[in-house]
């Protein structure tokens, strides 16, 4: 019985005894070091996030960096120039699938039931979740600058690469707020994750990620024009090696702040009404 | 919020349908403070339903309920604050270390780090997990596991403390150690709602019992009024000769020292079937059996198996099939 779904008839009240912002503090600092602690205990657990960015950069750098290079007007360095940033936009999007699987099957685990039936704002729960992934991606993303110094990537503005960086985390958590909300709502992590990939493929490569879109068909193009991804790809492109940033980086902020903006609330919702 | 009584729990025609599933249909119940309430009933009774409306982590169609004087839809948080939960499942992260899990409880219950520290090393102690603190739980036995899950219902010292089939799954050992701690934890004056499918893990535990079928409550009192009225024990007598069971049963039919029902043979195990109501009762078939001479292998008493309870209670057998009591769980009785 405890596996059907059920709809609540009757809203839960918020305003019994309000939990303070200190102790949403530490109820979230407590969450992440139990998230902290399963990567300790399961080192194998960062393997996507060393391996994904080494073998991306290897594999795109050497198999299209010579052609595309080429159009670019380069060649393979020029390559490595243009999609290193593109990578880095890209690692914010599969750390974020990841959330939605591994909160599935931590959902359907018993503790979830003694999480909620503790008096703690259940919202922390997901930002314990999301604050680690962020981590992850931070750690991940120096890999992948590592990977890419190594491939010959010139890095012109310093602080760009900084602020990159951070607008990549801006808009992986606002990604990681729709995951998580399929995480809570499907049924098993496999759906996820298949859900998940639907999604994802479109956009990571109906985006100018890993190719200049100037050449693609016009109506691919206007998809491309309002893809999130695109947008970060090129604020990261035009900060970290010069170039316009100021429209890109207005689409990329309105996308974090719209999708986290409905998604977070619809999350925390989920979660809390779930049963 | 006004209490419907003084009651640690209440619970007021509560109402939860899944779709055409009546889980509850209009259930009462009143656990006192400081007392066990047994909720007995087969698989699919809306036990499970029943503690997680009580918990918070679900919430009824109908009817009201209040934990500690707090309601579940109005005071969710202040409920929880009294409430220790322990699931059917073992409620415990498998990947963190038996003292990571109680520690992440104690500061998601609000202690400092130093009283969470304290208090899981405490409870551990108490629970003989200190051993095996350092482990990840996912290397416990299964009643480690257990253990570990009671001591972490019990890390914000709450005031009502539900356990859902705690010992279902268990072999026979590990389940009389869960029973000692829960005793144990009776004894500190913590209510409990105890759910089970098992009569003899409701004698145990339980002063008092609600007898739930298909959503409803088809019985409830004190644990010997039921009993009483279900016909006690039963007792199993298996002579060495399997020939003189027959005999044997004519015998203490002719003496009229049974209870409700005669006794019956059971041909296949050898054994002849007594039910009986009180301690006399046992010590006159003993007597009997003694006195004419006849030697017996064994005597056992059981109690009444689920089936037995629902089948005196209402008439039909429990309405969802549940696993027959195991052999273990007959005590012996020193001839």
């Amino acid at each position: 019985m405890s596996t059907a779904t059920a709809t609540a008839t009757v809203p839960v009240s918020v305003s019994d005894t309000p939990i303070s912002l200190r102790a949403h503090l530490r109820h979230t600092g407590a969450l992440v070091r139990r998230n902290l602690l399963w990567i300790r205990q399961d080192p194998e657990s960062m393997f996507d996030a060393i391996l994904f960015p080494v073998i991306f950069t290897l594999l795109f750098v050497y198999v299209f960096g010579g052609s595309i290079g080429q159009s670019l007007g380069g060649g393979q360095q020029a390559y490595v120039q243009y999609v290193v940033p593109g990578l880095m936009a890209m690692m914010g999007m599969n750390m974020a699938q990841g959330v939605g699987t591994g909160f599935n099957t931590d959902f359907n685990s018993g503790v979830m039931d003694r999480f909620r039936s503790l008096p703690i704002g259940r919202g922390s729960v997901l930002f314990a979740k999301i604050a680690v992934e962020l981590m992850r991606m931070l750690f991940a993303t120096a890999v992948l600058m590592v990977v890419a110094v190594l491939v010959g990537f010139d890095i012109t503005h310093w602080s760009g690469l900084l602020a990159s960086v951070g607008l990549s985390a801006v808009f992986g958590s606002a990604l990681m707020w729709v995951f998580l909300t399929l995480g809570v709502i499907m049924k098993s992590a496999q759906s996820v994750q298949a859900m998940g990939f639907l999604v994802l493929m479109p956009l990571q490569f109906g985006s100018s990620i890993f190719a200049p879109t100037d050449s693609m068909p016009g109506w691919l193009q206007s998809f491309t024009d309002y893809n999130p991804l695109s947008a970060l790809a090129d604020t990261a492109r035009g900060l970290m090696l010069g170039g316009p940033v100021a429209h890109s980086l207005w689409v990329t902020l309105a996308w974090s702040v719209g999708l986290t903006a409905v998604m977070a609330p619809v999350a925390i919702h989920k979660f809390r009404t779930k049963s | 919020m006004t209490r419907i009584n003084d009651n640690a729990v209440s619970v007021r025609g509560l109402v939860k349908h899944y779709g055409d599933t009546k889980a509850l249909d209009g259930v009462d119940l009143d656990v006192r403070e400081g007392t066990v309430m047994g909720v007995l009933g087969p698989n699919g009774a809306g036990k499970t339903t029943l503690v997680r409306i009580l918990s918070t982590l679900l919430q009824p169609d109908a009817g009201e309920a209040t934990v500690a004087g707090y309601d579940v839809l109005r005071q969710p948080r202040q409920l929880r604050r009294v409430i220790g939960l322990t699931g059917q499942y073992a409620s415990v992260d498998e990947k963190l270390p038996g003292w990571e899990n109680l520690y992440l409880i104690g500061r998601l219950l609000d202690l400092s780090r130093k009283d969470a520290r304290a208090r899981a090393d405490e409870l551990l102690e108490r629970f003989s997990l200190t051993e095996a603190a350092r482990r990840p739980a996912s290397t416990y036995s299964g009643g480690m596991r257990r253990r570990l899950d009671l001591a972490a219902s019990m890390i914000g010292r709450p005031q009502v403390l539900y356990l859902d089939e705690p010992t279902t799954g268990l072999d026979p050992r590990t389940r009389n150690e869960v029973w000692a701690e829960v005793k144990a934890m009776v004894g500190d004056g913590v209510t409990v709602l105890l759910t089970t499918q098992y009569m003899e893990e409701a004698e145990q535990l339980a002063s008092e019992l609600t007898v739930v079928d298909r959503g409803q409550v088809i019985a409830n009192g004190r644990v010997e009024e039921l009993k009483a009225k279900v016909g006690g024990r039963t007792l199993r007598v298996r002579p060495v000769d399997p020939l003189q069971v027959r005999p044997l049963a004519q015998m203490i039919d002719e003496l009229g020292i049974t209870g409700l029902a005669g006794t019956t043979v059971d041909a296949e195990a050898g054994s002849l079937l007594v039910p009986i109501l009180s301690d006399e009762q046992l010590t006159a078939v003993v007597g009997a059996v003694t006195a004419r001479g006849i030697t017996i292998s064994s005597i056992t008493t059981e109690l009444p198996s689920l089936d037995e309870v629902f089948l005196s209670l209402t008439g039909h057998r429990a309405s969802a099939p549940q696993d027959p009591q195991p052999a273990d769980d007959r005590q012996e009785v020193a001839v």
